[in-house]
Parts: C-alpha cells; structure tokens; sequence
C-alpha cells in the first residue's frame, strides 16, 4: 500500500464547499487539499506556520502525510522526493526558511520537479520583523537559487485568491514540469475573510503527462515531446530512470563537459516558460479602458491600489489598476500596454524597490512613481492615491 | 586468455554508463558490487528499490545502479530520501552517500532520520576525506592525519559514525571494511530487511587522494592497514569502536527491534481514518 496516495476519501470530505470564512494561510491549505496534494513537509516559521498546521490536522484524515522535518532545506528536499514518488507535494515557508530553500529548488527546476512552494513574506533582511507583512522576496524568488532559469511566481491579494491561486500553482507545476511560488504576504496569510470553494466536479485538476511507452533501458525521462516538457516516469513504476541535479542529457545521464548538452538543457528549462507565458499569465484590469494614469501592484499592496483608483475616479482623475496576480514570469505585454496608454505609473510595493524595476524596464519612457512601504502597515489609499494625482502636475 | 561471460552481476548496473570515473584502487566498486550481491541474494524486486545518493565520489553510484535512482545536492539524499518514502511506502529506499556529504554538509539529515526511526537504509563509504574535490579535511579525517587543508596535519577530532548513528537512534549500526566483502554483504542484506533506520559504515580505501597523502599511495598498502587493524568486536561499545593507525574497531553494533516512523504512521492513518469514515 502506497501511504499518501491511498484515498479512498469521498471528495466531499476532500474538497469544504461552500462559503466559509477562514484565513488566508488555512485558504492556501485547502486549496492544495482540494487540487490533489497528499504531502506536506515544512518546517515551523512566522506568518506561514498555520498552513502547516492545517495540513497536520487535514492531511491524515484524507490518507496524505504531513512530516515536520528539521528545516526548510530538508522541507523541499522531501516534497521533491515525495513528488518524484508520484505524489503532489508542496511546503510552506517565510523569508529566512525560503533561503534556505533556495538550493533545492534549483534542483527542482533542474530535475523538472513539479511542487508547490508557499512563501508568506514577512519583512527582512534576516530574521527581520516576523509578525510584519512585506514584499521583499520577489527578486529572491526570481532569482534567489544560482543558475539560470524561469520560475513561475503567483502574488494573492485576499483569502479567495490563496485558495484559487494554490490551485493554479499546482496545475502550473503539473503541466510544466516546475516549482510554483505562491508569493503571499503576512497580511493576506493572517487575514481571515469569506472564501467560496468551489464544488469539487468544477474544479480543474491537471495531473503531469505520463510516458506512453512501456519500461524499457530505452525510455528516455528526459526526452521532451513537442510543448518542451518530458512525460514524468516516477519512481517504482519500473523504468528504472536515473534524475541528477547535473547537467544531463535526455536520458537523465550526467553531461559535465558538454557546451552542447548544457545549451539545449538550460534553453529548454527557461523555454517551456517563456514559451507558455500568455497560458500562465493571470492580471487583473480594472478602470484602464480611458485611464490616464494606473497603478500596478500586487499582493497586498492592489488592494489599496483599487480603493484609491476608486477614490481618485470620483474626483475626476482618470486613474486605472493593472493587479498582476501572476508576478513571474513577469507580464511584459500588460505593462507595456498600459504604459504606451497613460502618461505615467504609481507602482506600490512593501520593499525598498523590486517589481517597479520591472515596470521601468517596460515603461520606457513613461515616468514611474515608486512607493515604497516598511514595517506593520500597508499603503493607505491615501497614499496611492496622492501618487496618483500628483504624478500628472 | 579472455572471458567473455557477463559478469554476474551486470543487471544490477547500468552497462551503457560503464566505465566509471573511479580511480584506479578506489573502494567504491567494491561497495557497489557488495550492495548488488546483497539485492541479489535476498532476490529484492528492483522495481521496488530506488538509491538515492548526495554529491562526492560515491554520490556518483545512483547513476550506475539500473534502479530508479535519483542524484541529490549535496548533503540532502537523506531528507529527499524521506520524501520517497513516505510518499509510496512500497519502495525500498537506499541512500548510498559518502562522510563528507552525510556526516559534515548533511548530519542534520543523518540524526532526525535516524531518530524518527525512517525505514530507509544508509550506506556510508567513508574515506576520510573529501575525494571529488581533491583531498580536503572532512569529519571523518582522523587526528594528525593530511589533507589539503590540513597540510600541518589535522587537529580536528573526528565523528565515530558507529556512535553517532547509535546514540541517534539506528535500530541496527554496523561498520566493516571493504577488505570485509562477505561480512559486509551480510550487514547490507541484514540493513535491508530491517524495519526502521539502519546504517552501515564502510571503511573504503582511497589510495589516489587519502593514501597519497597519508603515505599509503596504493590501495594495497591500505588494504593492508585494514587488514593489520581490523579487530571485529561485534556488539561492543560504540563508544570505543575507534579508528586509529593501528586499530579498526568493525562488527555489528546495534540490532534491535522498535516501531520505525512507517509503521507507527501506517496505524495513526488507519485510525484516523476509521474516525473520520464513522
């Protein structure tokens, strides 16, 4: 018997159904219940430490595993091994723990590991304030692990969306072949409002691509099919595969000194990304038909970004919001096209400069106003919209 | 005169990534082949059996094995080894790795498995000595011996894996050298059918990095240091099992029986879920 797929469970059990009223952290957790993860493997840290306790009360009550292990680098050591074993799989984590994690999602993006990695960003540098929201890991999470690659990051900006964007996190990981950040912050993980969960026949699982050959010592795991990613053998199946954090080629052996192999390897891993952008892009458009002005934001900071976008309408400013709930890879596209309409852009963020580098990249010539936000609490409207009325004098 | 026959163990490996890169005299090949003797003798589905393996020498073993088999970073085989296991019970997981990648860069890994009393297998080549990278002091290294590092000789105390993995909760520890192939077969094929954590330390020869600098540049001359210092005391104090110039403590250390993490998962889940059904 295999322990965390074993579930004999009725969906209802599974999947709460129905208006409910929770936080956002518990929201994240039964999302993933609800999209198939049966693993968990965490470790404790402020603000994400209740998604890890929802899932020790959940999981085994589905027939899933929850292991607390000694530290985040075993963490997602685990849930890589757990989603190698056929099992979805993903952890929870905050800053100093998404550090620690940062070499073994390379070898996650490496060995093609779909999973899921749930930071709730809390303010840094270090140990930092713990019990304080903060948007300091987006370039981290970019770029964080050494190495190039393309990483898919998702930003929630209430309890709703920590539900539907697990969901989405793990069908990206599935269908990629990657791990999935869901980049939430202490305010919207610690926030409790009304979620509505979706019956389980309406919601859309993807599962990754199994071979469709037989096992064989010809079966190459690593042999992508057209959309660049490779059906995922999994352990005990027979195949007999072998997967490596080096460089390999199609076969899943080592390439150490091959220009070749690392070429074709590295461009396919960040391909299949960029390839798929337009699929994996979610943005949120609000008031930008006639806009003169926008915001684009993010996580928590959208939402205040919305209420001054509102608040700035009944005073007459044409002022529109781009929320950008899918951060990496990064909407070029939407930017840009907002940026080519109004004639300049208030780009809010709880960190000291990160998405509107961004922003400016795309912008071009159109000004950017940056406001940065540290500590307990997020942009007030008021703020935002200050910005906004200002940026057009 | 030439032999054409296969080897007798040639299912075991991988052929098309043959020839190794191994050195010349290194004891790797002789761990290899003691674990494959072992699959074979307690006839163990290798479908079933997935090796997993850190970064180092020896950490190259997953990828010559024909099992599903996965090539960790460094120091982490342990934790994605639990991973696997819990994730699908059915397989038998083996973490083949070497000192430096389980005892210096991975011994957290080492000690919480081990003290949850995982149902995974450790195999250790433990050479003294951090070979891939071409001789550096390790937490094997004994006192007042060379490296790289160490070029005015180390003063570091050294791990007593024995001990260590004892004290940390292994339901069966034992340590031989890989000049003791029969025994440590024994030991591999006892580990594997062990429930629980178990751990089996190999002495391994390394003639081309450790010997050169230690004055025993082939790996007959550290053959034979085996072989002059090797006391078997089975089931003796850990605490005393040393590795000096002239005394390799080997054996069986630990062989008991205690519920492994597994185990004690497998009935909370079935009680758990007798409540939640009713």
């Amino acid at each position: 018997m295999t322990t965390a797929t074993a579930t004999s469970v009725e969906k209802t059990k599974v999947v709460r159904s129905g208006q409910r009223f929770m936080s956002g952290d518990i929201a994240c957790a039964e999302g993933a219940l609800a999209i198939g993860c049966r693993f968990f493997a965490g470790y404790p840290i402020t603000p994400a430490t209740e998604i890890a306790e929802h899932m020790a009360r959940r999981l085994p009550e589905i027939g899933g595993v929850y292991i607390q292990m000694e530290d985040e680098i075993a963490s997602i050591a685990a849930v890589i091994g757990a989603s190698y074993a056929g099992v979805k799989a993903m952890t929870a984590t905050s800053g100093p723990g998404f550090s620690l994690m940062m070499e073994n999602i390379g070898l996650a993006v490496m060995t093609e590991t779909p999973c899921v990695i749930v930071n709730v960003m809390r303010g840094g540098p270090s140990t930092g304030q713990p019990t304080m929201p903060g948007q300091q890991d987006v370039m981290q999470a970019r770029w964080g692990s050494h190495g190039d690659y393309e990483i898919i990051a998702l930003a929630p900006s209430s309890v709703q969306e920590m539900f539907d964007l697990t969901l989405e996190a793990f069908n990206f990981a599935e269908t990629y072949r990657v791990p999935v950040f869901v980049l939430a912050d202490e305010i919207v993980g610690h926030m409790w409002e009304r979620v509505n969960i979706p019956e389980p026949e309406s919601i859309k699982i993807v599962s990754r691509k199994k071979p469709e050959v037989p096992p064989s010592n010809k079966f190459a795991p690593f042999q992508p099919d057209e959309d660049l990613v490779p059906p995922m053998a999994v352990f005990g199946e027979g195949y007999h595969f072998h997967a490596t954090g080096l460089t390999h080629d199609e076969r899943g052996y080592p390439q150490t000194d091959s220009a070749k192999a690392q070429t074709e390897l590295v461009h396919r891993l960040c391909d299949k990304i960029r390839k798929n952008k337009a699929k994996i892009t979610r943005v949120q458009r609000a008031m930008l038909e006639d806009a003169d002005v926008a915001v684009v934001a993010y996580g928590i900071a959208a939402r205040a970004a919305l209420s001054a976008v509102r608040k700035a309408r009944e005073k007459g400013t044409k002022a529109g919001l781009l929320r950008l709930a899918t951060i990496w890879p990064f909407p070029d596209e939407h930017v840009a096209q907002v940026a080519r309409q109004v004639k300049a852009i208030v780009v809010p963020e709880m960190n000291c400069g990160q998405i509107v580098r961004e922003v400016e990249r795309v912008a071009r010539e159109t000004p950017v106003v940056f406001l940065p936000k540290l500590g307990e609490e997020p942009h007030k409207p008021s703020e935002i919209l200050e910005a906004l009325e200002g940026s057009l004098k | 005169m030439t032999d054409d026959s296969p080897h007798p163990y040639e299912r075991f490996l991988r052929k098309d990534r043959i020839p190794h890169i191994w050195c010349e005299g290194c004891g790797n090949g002789i761990i290899l082949n003691c674990f494959a003797r072992a699959l074979d003798e307690l006839n163990i589905d290798l479908d079933k059996v997935v090796v997993v393996s850190g970064i180092g020498c020896i950490g190259r073993v997953s990828g010559y094995t024909n099992t599903d088999s996965f090539h960790t970073t460094h120091g982490r085989p342990i934790a994605f080894a639990t991973g696997v296991k819990l994730a699908n019970s059915d397989l038998k997981v083996v973490v083949i790795s070497g000192d430096g990648d389980l005892f210096a860069i991975g011994g957290n890994h080492f000690i919480h498995a081990a003290r949850r009393n995982l149902d995974i297998q450790v195999i250790c080549a433990n050479n003294f000595i951090y070979g891939m990278t071409g001789g550096q002091m390790g937490p094997t290294t004994p006192l007042d011996t060379w490296t790289s590092t160490t070029p005015y000789g180390n003063i570091e105390q050294s791990f007593n894996l024995v001990q260590l993995a004892a004290a940390c909760g292994a339901v069966y520890v034992a340590r031989w050298t890989t000049l003791h192939t029969r025994w440590l077969t024994e030991s591999i094929k006892k580990a594997l059918q062990k429930e629980g954590f178990s751990f089996v330390e190999v002495i391994s020869e390394c003639p081309e990095i450790y010997g050169r600098h230690n004055k025993m540049e082939t790996a007959i001359k550290m053959m034979k240091w085996f072989k002059e210092a090797s006391q078997v005391e089975h089931f003796s104090d850990p605490s005393k099992a040393d590795i000096t110039s002239n005394r390799i403590v080997v054996g069986e250390f630990v062989d008991v029986e205690k519920p492994s993490y597994g185990r004690l998962l497998k009935e909370k889940l079935a009680r758990i879920g007798q409540k939640s059904n009713t």
